[in-house]
């Protein structure tokens, strides 16, 4: 089923006739709700009148993560707080997190956009929805949780954690759908078979995973083990969350909601446009969002667009699994980390040298992080006692800044690898891309 | 009555404890005691030796995490209950040990001791007419 076939298979001239009138009012809007975007755009040149439509998207001015950071909390905000309904955020690069707002007709444009999603994994109104995404500030759980109930399916809101009790909740209520990151899928997986649960007993038929990257390797694990179809599903917290885009059943890539999420893809070096077709970094204009509209917003995501009509009929642009990213955010068990956060906590302590070295590793199904730090000299402690302190401060200390469990191990001095150039800080094991 | 001692951080990997022992030996450095504590992760080596300023250049100078720490040696007796006298001692006027180590050699029990507080720990030995070893003479030893 298609959930809205008047959009989601619209001619391409129709689309664009959608995208560039909401464009306008977009840009319109926020040049006059936005100081420091109208400044952008004064100094450059710009005012509301130049963007009449899709084509001129390019002479605008780009909006980054590190504008969020310098507006937080409600600066990018277009509405007054009276309109806002919900917030979220996630983590940011420098401890302080990205926030974002919705007001009633954002959270009824995401449910809408999830619901179309569900639709293209093939999700229909008589599904029992299990949603294992993590509810609270991660758009993940009540993302899914909104769009699930407006497509008019059951949802059974647990959240994440407690395995055991999310397949004895499979057995009982007969859930069709499962919605968690892959690699919880997988953890799923491992705790059935020790608990002697067959999966093809079970009445599980779709999964939709998302909120990091995984491979296709791990999709056929997935479906294999679990007996169900994979599907991959897009979004990030500051274009609105899961929804921005999602896989059909033809697995082939994942439609965009653009008639809400202006998709482009640039070259991350020259900032300009690449052909079509290639890869680059996406970037998003969200064309109907009250609460915070951003302009050419910079996923840092890699990936390339599709434009032909997918088998299943729609037209909306598909893009790629993403390809890596333009900047150094790692994903870890769906949290975003940027290792300058792993070097401001170390920074700020005096004992410790930002000599460290990460190394993320996927240990049966699940990520672990090590952070290596040398001892140094100054605060070599001899007593054994110390020395474990200090290594549980910096394992606290991180786990509050990161929101993610760290092992902290403490190395000889010299035994990180120093380079002359860009120091190598980060080992990912995990051959995610 | 101030002993120097060498404490050096080790990571848990093998060759590591014969690496110093090797670098010590070419430096001509003789140890008098020694004692490893360990944990899962890491080790901290703890020993006296016979020139514990030329240990520690030498050592660093190989990249290992090495401190000077001041600890205090007594002498017992080496006959039972001798240690438990002075260990009461020193729990009786609140010391308290943050590690120790011991050796015996013939007659004489020699324990090294790393207190709370060093001052303290040496008064209160020497007012109950325990015997400390002079520096000079476990360096020789």
């Amino acid at each position: 089923m298609i959930w809205n076939e008047k959009i989601e298979c619209a001619s391409r001239q129709e689309m664009l006739g959608i995208q560039s009138k909401r464009l306008k009012e977009t840009v319109e809007r926020i040049y006059h709700a936005v100081p420091s975007y109208r400044k952008k755009m004064q100094e450059v040149g710009l005012t509301p009148h130049d963007i009449q439509s899709v084509d001129d998207l390019k002479k605008l001015p780009f909006t980054t993560k590190n504008d969020l950071r310098d507006n937080y909390p409600f600066g990018l905000f277009t509405v007054p707080m009276s309109e806002i309904v919900r917030l979220h955020a996630s983590s940011g690069t420098t401890g302080k997190p990205t926030v974002v707002g919705y007001t009633r007709k954002d959270i009824q444009m995401w449910s809408e956009v999830v619901s179309r999603s569900l639709c293209m994994a093939g999700v229909h109104r008589n599904d029992i929805v299990q949603i294992a995404y993590g509810y609270g500030l991660f758009t993940g759980g009540l993302g899914l949780h909104y769009g699930t109930e407006n497509l008019g399916a059951s949802v059974i809101p647990i959240s994440g954690g407690n395995t055991t009790k999310q397949i004895q909740l499979m057995e009982d209520f007969g859930s069709s759908v499962l919605c968690c990151t892959p690699s919880y899928a997988l953890n799923i997986a491992e705790v059935m078979n020790e608990m002697k649960v067959d999966p093809s007993k079970l009445k599980l038929r779709v999964g939709i995973f998302g909120a990091e990257p995984w491979t296709e390797a791990m999709r056929k694990e997935i479906e294999a083990k679990l007996g169900i179809k994979a599907i991959d599903i897009y979004g990030l917290s500051e274009i609105v969350g899961p929804g921005v885009s999602c896989e059909c059943e033809e697995q082939c890539g994942m439609h965009i909601n653009e008639d809400h999420f202006l998709p482009e893809i640039i070259d991350p070096d020259t900032l300009g446009p690449v052909a079509e077709g290639e890869i680059g970094e996406l970037v998003f204009t969200t064309i109907t969002k009250e609460g915070i509209p951003l302009i050419r917003y910079r996923t840092r995501d890699l990936t390339r667009l599709i434009y032909d009509r997918c088998n299943c009929g729609r037209t909306l642009v598909r893009m790629v699994k993403c390809k890596g990213r333009s900047d150094d955010m790692l994903i870890i068990r769906g949290v975003n980390v940027f290792p300058s956060q792993i070097e401001t906590v170390l920074l700020q302590m005096s004992e410790v040298e930002p000599h460290y070295l990460l190394i993320i590793e996927r240990e049966g199904t699940l990520d672990s992080v090590t952070l290596m730090v040398e001892v140094q000299e100054q605060f070599f402690s001899d007593e054994v006692r110390k020395l474990q302190e200090l290594r549980m401060k910096i394992t606290r200390q991180l786990e509050s800044l990161l929101g993610i469990s760290v092992i902290v191990k403490l190395v000889e001095p010299k035994t990180i690898e120093r380079t002359a150039g860009k120091a190598q800080r980060v080992v990912d094991k995990r051959n995610l891309i | 009555m101030i002993i120097k001692q060498l404490s050096i951080f080790l990571e848990n990997k093998s060759g590591r404890l014969h690496e110093v022992s090797e670098l010590l030996g070419r430096e001509g450095i003789n140890m008098s005691a020694f004692s490893v504590a360990d944990t899962s992760e890491f080790g901290i080596l703890r020993m006296i030796v016979s020139d514990h300023e030329k240990a520690y250049k030498a050592l660093r100078e190989n990249s290992f995490s090495v401190s000077l720490t001041d600890v205090v040696c007594l002498s017992c007796p080496n006959q039972p209950g001798a240690m438990a006298k002075a260990l009461r001692i020193l729990s009786e006027n609140d010391v308290s040990i943050e590690y120790l180590y011991a050796f015996s050699v013939g007659e004489s029990a020699n324990v090294v001791i790393k207190p709370d507080h060093l001052d303290k720990c040496i008064s209160v030995l020497q007012q109950h007419r325990m015997e400390l070893v002079k520096a000079s003479d476990l360096y020789k030893i």
